[in-house]
């Protein structure tokens, strides 16, 4: 490829490439669609193309559109393989929703309202136990530990998002869930006149507040480790300003830190809240699965989510009602496709970098 | 003990952020709640001297920072004490059964909690070479994807409006429920194969719609920050585009891209929700991607956990072990976190050694 051009004499492809770059300058922004290059744009002003480059542009260009693709199949490949289930005579589906949901459900919608609310309560409730736990880690690392500590603890974050669902799963129904009895159980006699806490606190606590707590372990470490970057990023200047005004340490945090990340975090916890939503293992695993429109979070087989029930039944479902699990998996696909994009929308607006 | 904390840290710090004011600005924040006193008592001549700090103010003040710190650094303990805990567990419980005959022998003829004729009470050599297989088969789907993918949105559309379609796509994509992606490539195999598919690359399609965002990501920060004079000196010698992309901006970006990899790897090893759907659970070896059931080892630990023990007969002898479903639960699980612990290590590893001559 760069043999043509060297075997040509040097003399004469310089100046055409020469020529091209001062054209270039000449028309700035005219074909370049970079920035950062002040308006050259490269791709004139190489010896020739080459199949080569094409078949490599080609490549290139195909990968993204793949991604594309690969998402729209996400969806058709759902909708097709779930059809069934909406267009199959009533009396049959409504047969199946009745097995699936013991008899409660006879319709589509009876059938996936109460995992859309066991859904949501559960990622609400862990992303209010997470979020203030996670900012306090986050500004924990960023301004009160030492620098050589500050490396070891951003390591441990990173590593405690690694670990695998099934392993918070494994831990939280054997470890975490007998362990907190006593709490709840102490939660159920004193708070009880709050109808959120009304008792009796289930033994073993397989509730939905266990299962909150097991995915708020699990989401804090994501939240921490995106506001911990922010904090991070947080300029300097203002920092040294608001503490030679004398404000004190916490002052300092609050007036310029907190301002400065308030999108980043919103994102960050809309982010986790997304992980919440989706994940399967570890509430499958903890929770003892109800299908109603409960409130009473210390009391077993109240609530599920649209993941946990999917994985549960999957197993033994018919075709029919295999369609229907995936009805309610397009639902959740819906639900964190709407929480991504609103997080995403909130990063790019704040626009904290 | 914990909740109570984590109430604490909730409330104290809802209280201080209230009055919190919606301009980053320190001086006007300070001079703030005081001018707006002055201008409505003291009228044009403000008497300075009432804002002077009194000492009981400075010292509520500093008390208050002092507080803070303390609620902060709570927070920090409470958010630590289930890693620790989740950790020792598994260490404390996994060693127990880890050993050799663990690790290279599968389930097949184990009988409830009784021996088997090997010595040991079944292994996961089995899940183990599923986990490689289906990890591996989503290695080679979603890295040439995702770094082609990447490649185009660094060097060829920077800003286009299809490229930014894209990468807004792959940002919602890296948001995708695990079992949506099982459901997907379970649907997939399904329609195109014929119902009742079950293989090791149904379950590498479902890792690979996981991982190729993560790829994309990360390649595409990685290709960001290759200097662009490199890039002009390489097509200043006459080198056609695609050769310096490949031979130089690749070359460069090399060690980051293989960090940003190993953490994908890391991350979708562990996954387990797809694999249940996708490529189900037996308990012999199988080493065929494309044929038949595999094990994996989060599905492992998730059925063994599922099983939770086993009865033995009053005539078994002391050889039966009743708990061994939960035993071999945590042994794979310590396996798991190994494994995902060292990938992480190494990925962390390779951006620290390589990353000084990118720059």
């Amino acid at each position: 490829m760069a043999n043509t051009s060297e075997s040509s004499s040097a003399g004469q492809a310089m100046p055409v490439a020469v020529g091209q770059i001062s054209a270039g300058l000449s028309a700035p922004g005219g074909g370049g669609t970079d920035g950062r290059r002040n308006g050259l744009d490269f791709s004139d002003a190489k010896p020739g193309r080459h199949s080569q480059d094409k078949i490599f542009h080609a490549v290139a260009v195909g990968c993204g559109a793949l991604i594309l693709v690969a998402l729209g199949a996400v969806v058709l490949f759902l909708l097709l393989r779930a059809w069934p289930i909406f267009a199959g005579p009533q009396a049959k589906t409504s047969a199946v929703f009745a097995s699936l949901s013991g008899g409660k459900a006879h319709g589509f919608w009876q059938y996936v309202g109460p995992l859309v609310f066991g859904t949501v309560v559960i990622a609400a409730l862990a992303l209010a136990i997470a979020f203030f736990v996670a900012v306090g880690v986050a500004l924990f690392i960023t301004f009160y530990a030492r620098k050589r500590i500050q490396t070891v603890l951003n390591y441990v974050v990173d590593l405690l998002a690694a670990i695998p669902s099934v392993i918070y799963g494994l831990w939280g129904a054997l470890v975490l869930v007998p362990a907190t009895y006593p709490f709840w159980n102490w939660v159920s006699a004193h708070l009880g006149w709050i109808p959120l806490f009304a008792g009796p606190a289930a033994n073993p606590p397989r509730t939905v507040a266990s299962a909150a707590v097991i995915l708020a372990i699990m989401i804090m470490p994501i939240i921490t480790s995106m506001t911990r970057d922010i904090f991070a990023a947080t300029p300097r200047l203002n920092q040294e300003a608001a503490l030679a005004l004398g404000a004190t340490k916490w002052e300092m945090i609050k007036l310029t830190a907190l301002p400065f990340a308030k999108s980043g975090m919103v994102s960050a916890s809309m982010l986790a809240l997304g992980r919440a939503l989706g994940e399967t293992m570890a509430v499958m695993m903890v929770l003892s699965p109800g299908m109603t429109y409960s409130w009473h979070w210390l009391q077993a087989s109240k609530s599920q989510t649209i993941a946990a029930n999917i994985a549960a039944q999957y197993p033994e479902a018919d075709s029919l009602g295999v369609s229907a699990l995936i009805a309610t998996g397009l639902v959740l696909f819906v639900i964190t496709f709407v929480v991504n994009l609103l997080a995403r929308r909130i990063t790019r607006k704040g626009g904290a970098r | 003990m914990k909740e109570s904390d984590k109430k604490v840290v909730e409330s104290s710090v809802a209280q201080s952020s209230e009055p919190k004011p919606a301009t980053v600005a320190p001086v006007t924040e300070t001079s703030n709640p005081v001018t707006a006193v002055a201008s409505e008592a003291a009228g044009p001549t403000p008497d300075f001297s009432k804002f002077k700090p009194s000492n009981a103010l400075l010292k509520q003040r500093e008390w208050k920072s002092r507080i803070m710190a303390g609620v902060i650094g709570l927070a920090f303990v409470v958010a630590m004490i289930p890693l620790i805990s989740l950790l020792w567990t598994t260490i404390a419980r996994g060693v127990k059964r880890l050993n050799l005959n663990f690790l290279t022998f599968n389930m097949s003829g184990v009988i409830g909690g009784m021996p088997t004729p090997s010595g040991g009470h079944g292994g996961i050599e089995h899940a183990i070479i599923g986990t490689l297989e289906v990890t591996l088969g989503a290695i080679l789907i979603s890295v040439p994807v995702g770094l082609m993918c990447a490649i185009y949105l660094t060097e060829y559309a920077r800003g286009s409006k299809f490229a930014k379609a894209i990468s807004l796509l792959v940002n919602v994509m890296s948001g995708i429920p695990s079992i949506v992606a099982g459901l997907f490539a379970f649907s997939l195999f399904a329609i195109l194969m014929g119902p009742g598919v079950s293989n090791g690359f149904e379950g590498s399609v479902a890792l690979s719609i996981l991982m190729i965002p993560t790829v994309v990501n990360s390649s595409v920060e990685m290709l960001r920050i290759v200097p662009d004079d490199l890039r002009e000196a390489s097509y200043a010698l006459g080198v056609t585009k695609s050769r310096t992309i490949v031979k130089v901006v690749l070359r460069t970006a090399l060690p980051g891209i293989v960090s940003g990899v190993i953490l994908a790897i890391a991350r979708v090893i562990g996954e387990t929700a797809p694999l249940l759907m996708t490529a189900g659970f037996i308990v012999t070896t199988n080493w065929n991607l494309f044929s038949g059931q595999m094990t994996t080892l989060p599905v492992f630990v998730y059925q063994e956990y599922s099983k939770m023990s086993v009865t033995c007969p009053p005539n078994a002898g002391p050889g039966c072990v009743a708990s061994i479903p939960s035993e071999r639960s945590w042994a794979a699980a310590l396996v798991l976190i190994a494994i995902v612990l060292v990938l992480n290590l190494i990925g962390r590893l390779v951006q620290r050694l390589f990353s000084v001559e990118t720059k």
